[in-house]
């Protein structure tokens, strides 16, 4: 059960991300531009995302367990240190020079360009090298 | 100024609710965050320990629906979602090393942090946000507007 969830999580946010036009470098370029011809739909696509899930877990709120899991794994960190803001820095410089962030760069395999199989295989060589540091 | 002409509030809205919804699913039914560099990053970790294994299968079919997600998008639409790359070559290159090493060393990408921990109102997802936002606007000004890259 919980693997079929999981499937049906990802094709949502497969077709949510393909909808938003969030697997257009150019179009994630135009939000980030602020300064020249600003496109602010990044904007309504995690105000859309955010607002769906913010009402969902205040109604999830009294409820110890999850539906199909024993518990919530979630992050139990609560410290602000050199590792989140430098990770966050390093994360948006890539993010702007290629206008790709870790989910599009999954779902844009479907498409499987040579630009986008090179990104692809940097960024899970990044991830692998943070993992050792 | 807008750019009116790119400004795609409907679909994008539409497409950030679904964005939600699948987080919100994988949150309601499973307890997992939906973050997709953590989700790969695990996926693809060189551990091999039980725990790591059996969670390995939700995280891979997790990334099979993702690329899923978007056949069934070209199914319907007749047509993959329009992609136009803005850099190539070792930019390129250079750019998915840091997209990796970066929110693998900040737990977190656009999805986990912004979509998953905003919603859990997490100061650190907060801090992680506003961090990776103004740097994203720094650098494209100095990639537009400055160096011409």
């Amino acid at each position: 059960m919980q693997i079929g969830i999981s499937l049906i999580s990802g094709v949502l946010f497969g077709l949510g991300l393909s909808i938003s036009g969030m697997l257009n470098p150019q179009k994630v370029q135009g939000f980030l531009d602020i300064a020249g011809a600003w496109d602010p739909s990044l904007a309504f696509v995690m105000g859309g995302g955010l607002a769906v899930n913010l009402a969902g877990i205040m109604l999830m709120k009294k409820r110890e367990t999850p539906f199909l899991a024993q518990v919530f794994h979630m992050p139990t960190s609560k410290v602000i240190d050199k590792r989140l803001i430098m990770g966050a820095v390093l994360f948006g410089a890539g993010w702007a020079l290629a206008g790709l962030c870790p989910g599009p760069a999954i779902a844009s395999l479907a498409m499987l360009t040579p630009d986008v199989g090179l990104f692809f295989l940097c960024m899970v060589a990044g991830l692998l090298i943070a993992q050792r540091v | 100024m807008i750019d009116f002409a790119s400004f795609t509030p409907i679909s994008s809205g539409l497409g950030g609710v679904l964005i939600g919804l699948a987080a919100l699913i994988l949150y309601a039914f499973n307890g997992r965050v939906m973050g997709a560099s953590g989700i790969m990053g695990q996926f693809i970790k060189p551990a091999f320990d039980a725990e790591t294994n059996l969670n390995r299968r939700w995280r891979g079919l997790f990334l099979l629906g993702t690329i899923g997600g978007v056949f069934v998008f070209m199914f319907w639409q007749g047509d993959f979602p329009e992609t136009q790359m803005v850099a190539q070559g070792w930019l390129l290159a250079l750019a998915g090393l840091l997209v990796g090493f970066g929110t693998g060393l900040g737990s977190g990408c656009t999805s986990g942090h912004g979509i998953c921990g905003l919603a859990r109102l997490s100061t650190r997802s907060l801090v992680a946000v506003i961090s990776f936002m103004l740097v994203g606007f720094v650098t494209t000004y100095l990639i537009k507007h400055v160096g011409g890259l």
